[in-house]
């Protein structure tokens, strides 16, 4: 078990084991997200009350869940990364963070999408809207605070802290967004009472989600993987990869 | 008269040093192994008093920037009837939401200096090497931040309630759901204090880290004076501010102990 750990622990172990996961995940990746928008978008049903323009959901749904799973696996990155010292998972969180960011901003633009023929508007303050905004705020908070710092140690410990204090805070400020929300609740538009969805229309969303999920742990391993590179730019096994990269290439040329 | 007599003793002192210093020399081997790791008389609840009273006695010599958030509370409350409308009837609806976003917004701006001088001439780097831990140290801080501006800010707001035409009987709400938030807010806050102070510019940072959270204390803090208006129960709010309030004394410590490590060091 320890001695797992700390294979996952070193870079250059994570590098060559990443390098077997990536195809796999892109694979599942692109098989998924074809499969899942075309069904969803093409054949899928109309909804009988809000027609064609409930088929946003099959890119709002997942973004929301990847938006704040990514949260979570950051924290817990930054976690491992203060109490193991594995570094591997604070290059992990450093790469997670602008993509969460990316997908709440997803989230955030294809709910205010799908709000002009619903509700008659791009934005509402309804409380989930409002949860997503201050995510993404909390998001730019943990990017901005990494990017202030020269010391890189500094900078992803401060952003480990940063993301778990982010963490412990989010399921508070979403029940207080809730309770606010019902508290001020303009005429009624909510469509929370929805009958439950026909299999043809939640089953091309479940495969869109695992799509998604696919997409962000292919994309983090590929990241994280140029992110070994950089930082470990002065360790001999990197040097040893590209020197014998940057030799094949003349090699190959000349032939 | 006095640095004369200071600097005659210290050319005495070096005068003999080669004497003195292989006396010492002797003094130190025969009490390396009796000297405690923690002093006597050097329990918590002295340091923490110690800190409280040091950091009371510099913030009260320094009363400019004491005030300074109270100026800046009046002022904001002072521009919104200027840019919205002057009628009453309108700004007793928007009064409590007012108050306590500028409230919130005074309380930031002190943030800065939480830390910042006691990080420039090195204090803080002594509260890090004090045998008493950090965390209670740094609660000690905050509560004399509180008492300077929290406090404060929350017994001048219903001065500015009256200028906003804030319904009456609502007044004694707005003071209490202010004192218990503002100390959520300090502690929350400190964090992120905590986590820019050695960077050079952290002010703007400082707030785009420490709004998103001061959040949950808005909503309540808002709604406990806006229930009071409306008649319905304040206690539901009041409560929650106060379990807010003991969630983040109980966080809130090690974060803020934790990232003043993390800027020190770094």
């Amino acid at each position: 078990m320890w001695a797992f750990i700390h294979k996952l622990g070193s870079p250059k172990w994570f590098y060559g084991i990443s390098a077997k996961l990536q195809p796999w995940f892109w694979a599942a990746a692109a098989l998924l997200l074809i499969t899942g928008s075309l069904w969803g978008l093409a054949f899928a049903p109309a909804d009988y009350q809000q027609g064609n323009s409930f088929r946003i959901i099959y890119v709002h749904v997942p973004a929301a869940f990847l938006a704040q799973s990514i949260f979570i696996s950051m924290a817990v990155s930054g976690l491992v990364f203060m109490v193991w010292k594995i570094k591997v998972a604070d290059m992990a969180a450093a790469v997670m963070a602008p993509l969460g960011a990316a997908m709440t901003f997803v989230a955030l633009f294809s709910g205010a999408v799908w709000g002009v023929p619903t509700w008659g508007t791009w934005w509402m303050w309804d409380a989930r809207l409002t949860s997503m905004l201050i995510l993404l705020f909390l998001y730019l908070g943990v990017i901005a605070l990494r990017g202030a710092f020269t010391s890189r140690d500094s900078a992803s410990r401060a952003a480990s802290v940063l993301a778990m204090v982010g963490v412990i805070n989010i399921p508070i400020i979403k029940y207080s967004v809730d309770w606010w929300y019902t508290l001020h609740q303009p005429a009624s538009f909510t469509l929370t009472s929805r009958p439950t969805m026909p299999t043809e229309m939640w089953l091309p969303l479940v495969i869109m989600v695992l799509g998604f999920y696919s997409f962000f742990i292919a994309l983090t391993l590929m990241r994280t993987r140029s992110e070994i590179l950089r930082r470990e730019a002065s360790k001999r096994w990197v040097q040893e990869l590209v020197n014998g990269q940057m030799m094949k290439v003349p090699a190959e040329e000349t032939r | 008269m006095q640095e004369t007599g200071l600097q005659e003793t210290g050319s005495h002192s070096s005068s003999h040093s080669s004497s003195s210093s292989s006396l010492y020399g002797a003094d130190a081997t025969a009490d390396v192994l009796p000297v405690p790791l923690l002093e006597h008389k050097g329990g918590l609840m002295i340091a923490v008093k110690a800190t409280l009273v040091r950091d009371l006695t510099l913030l009260l010599r320094r009363r400019g920037e004491v005030l300074n958030p109270l100026v800046f509370f009046a002022l904001v409350i002072t521009l919104f009837p200027i840019a919205i409308s002057p009628d009453p009837e309108l700004l007793a609806t928007i009064a409590p939401g007012l108050l306590w976003v500028a409230a919130l917004l005074a309380a930031l701006l002190s943030l800065d200096s939480l830390f910042r001088s006691d990080y420039d001439d090195g204090s803080l780097e002594q509260l890090l090497l004090a045998p008493q831990p950090l965390a209670a140290l740094s609660v000690a801080k905050v509560a004399v931040h509180w008492l300077l501006t929290g406090l404060p800010l929350a017994l001048m707001a219903p001065l500015l309630g009256i200028m906003l035409a804030l319904p009456v009987g609502s007044y004694a709400v707005l003071a209490l759901s202010l004192a218990l938030g503002t100390a959520s807010l300090s502690l929350i806050g400190a964090i992120g204090a905590a986590l820019t102070v050695g960077l050079a510019r952290g002010g703007v940072l400082l707030s785009l880290l420490v709004l998103p959270l001061y959040i949950p204390v808005l909503i309540f803090g808002a709604g406990a004076v806006q229930a009071a208006i409306l008649g319905d129960g304040v206690s539901a709010h009041l409560a929650i501010l106060g379990a807010l309030l003991a969630a983040s004394l109980m966080s809130a410590p090690w974060a803020i102990a934790a990232s003043l490590r993390i800027s020190i060091n770094g």
